[in-house]
């Protein structure tokens, strides 16, 4: 009987930790890439989605792609703002640093442009595959 | 950094994700990264040729 009821105790703390980790592991992964992965003992995947965001990041800053800020303006940079958006944390530091200020000289510049924005995109993907994880969805 | 490196470096952080995050099992994310890969690479491939024959 006892521990009939220790199994349903410790089965409802687990389905409430599943339950708010559904939460915490994507906005984790949006806020640094990696996190949500990492957070759920994910760790090897984890570390490559966090390389292969911030290489991105980083190689459209250094080839001086721009980042957007926000703006109501052209559809296109509309869209180059939210795809900023989801590398979270690592745009909100560009944006205080001034980074990615741009370049309209260099070709290259144009494709650092799109790097910085390809690397939120895939956090983004990255984020929801976190939740995949927590809600047990995926392994 | 030549346009080529740039792809390659985009190819290879592009499907790096796309395998972790497709697939479920590690083997398959591995071999659905290296498809990803491959493709980028092609498509990078042909496009510059094409590019090269409009430009004739």
């Amino acid at each position: 009987m006892a521990n009939a009821q220790n199994t349903t105790a410790m089965q409802a703390k687990t389905a409430a930790q599943a339950g708010s980790m559904a939460y915490i592991a994507p906005l984790a992964g949006w806020l640094l890439p990696g996190l949500g992965h990492l957070i759920q003992r994910r760790y090897v995947r984890g570390v490559l989605i966090m390389l292969s965001v911030f290489v991105m990041f980083f190689a459209g800053l250094a080839m001086q792609g721009k980042v957007y800020s926000f703006n109501v303006g052209d559809l296109l940079d509309i869209l180059g703002f939210i795809g900023d958006l989801g590398s979270g944390a690592l745009y909100f530091i560009a944006r205080n640093m001034d980074w990615g200020i741009g370049n309209i000289h260099r070709a290259i510049a144009d494709y650092g442009t799109k790097y910085i924005v390809v690397a939120g995109l895939l956090n983004v993907i990255s984020a929801v595959d976190a939740y995949h994880i927590a809600i047990g969805k995926k392994q | 950094m030549t346009h080529f490196n740039a792809a390659l470096v985009f190819a290879l952080c592009a499907s790096t994700v796309f395998g972790i995050t497709q697939r479920n099992t590690p083997r398959e994310m591995v071999r659905y990264g290296a498809y990803c890969f491959s493709l980028f690479v092609a498509g990078v491939i042909v496009a510059s040729w094409a590019m090269w024959l409009i430009k004739r």
